[in-house]
């Protein structure tokens, strides 16, 4: 593959409704497969991001589904980077423990597995502060992996 | 829209849940109202057979979580069953096999109730 080819850019926006979590789904699935990633690491990016937006969703807006999501997937050098941004509150993700299932269940506590499995399913994640109070996480899958 | 469905079904005392399509924070809520049903009914021996689910997050999976205690406190228990390779491995990556029994087959999970009686 030439460098001309191992580039791409998409985008999109959508509101913070659970209702969208299969348009992220599938938005991500067209480019981790067009980018050429086997189709367990597909899977593997797409759960990624929906647990990201997911996040988003419940925590940054609260469950509102008024929110923006932006969406957006870059394949550069053979690093597949989507990054998510949102407008919402501002969460700590470095404050969230990993979560001991036994605990978890003990206590009925579910949030934290999205942060949990985001983590082990991406090569990098990345969050940031940006103005405008708006946070991004970035997430990484390198295609040589 | 994600596409889920969700269907109970009782094989003898056991209740049998089919899910099938995409299980996310968007569909969860369906599921959750299956297993708030099951519990004002008193059915406590539950099987979730997943031979038609393409897909879960962990939303998915956190709705297990909240349920299992109740179900072990009454005697009963949440089995699993017929579940596709890329679905276990969600649940294998967040150490569900520790906690949960899976099966191959449905009657398997079934009988093993029986067992415990």
């Amino acid at each position: 593959m030439n460098s001309a080819e191992n580039i791409f850019h998409k985008e999109i926006v959508v509101k913070s409704s659970t209702d969208n979590l299969s348009q992220i789904r599938d938005f991500t699935k067209a480019a981790a497969e067009f980018s050429g990633f086997s189709e367990e690491t597909v899977g593997k990016i797409i759960l990624a991001v929906d647990e990201a937006c997911t996040n988003i969703i419940k925590h940054a807006y609260k469950n509102s589904p008024d929110g923006q999501i932006d969406l957006s997937i870059k394949l550069e050098n053979g690093k597949f980077s989507i990054s998510i941004i949102d407008h919402g509150v501002h969460f700590d993700p470095t404050r969230i423990p990993e979560p001991d299932l036994k605990e978890y269940y003990k206590q009925k506590r579910v949030g934290g597995l999205g942060m949990f499995l985001i983590k082990r399913l991406m090569d990098e994640v990345n969050y940031y502060t940006l103005s405008g109070n708006k946070n991004q996480v970035i997430l990484v899958k390198y295609l040589s992996r | 829209m994600a596409e889920f469905n969700v269907n109970l079904r009782g094989v003898g005392s056991v209740s049998v849940i089919d899910v099938k399509g995409y299980l996310d924070a968007h569909t969860a809520p369906e599921l959750e109202n299956v297993f708030n049903n099951l519990l004002d009914q008193k059915q406590y021996q539950v099987v979730v057979n997943f031979d038609d689910l393409k897909y879960i997050s962990s939303a998915g999976l956190g709705v297990f979580m909240a349920y299992v205690e109740t179900m072990r406190e009454n005697q009963g228990d949440i089995k699993f069953s017929n579940m596709k390779e890329n679905v276990y491995n969600i649940f294998d990556l967040l150490g569900f096999p520790i906690l949960y029994e899976f099966f191959k087959e449905e009657k398997d999970a079934i009988q093993k109730f029986s067992e415990q009686v």
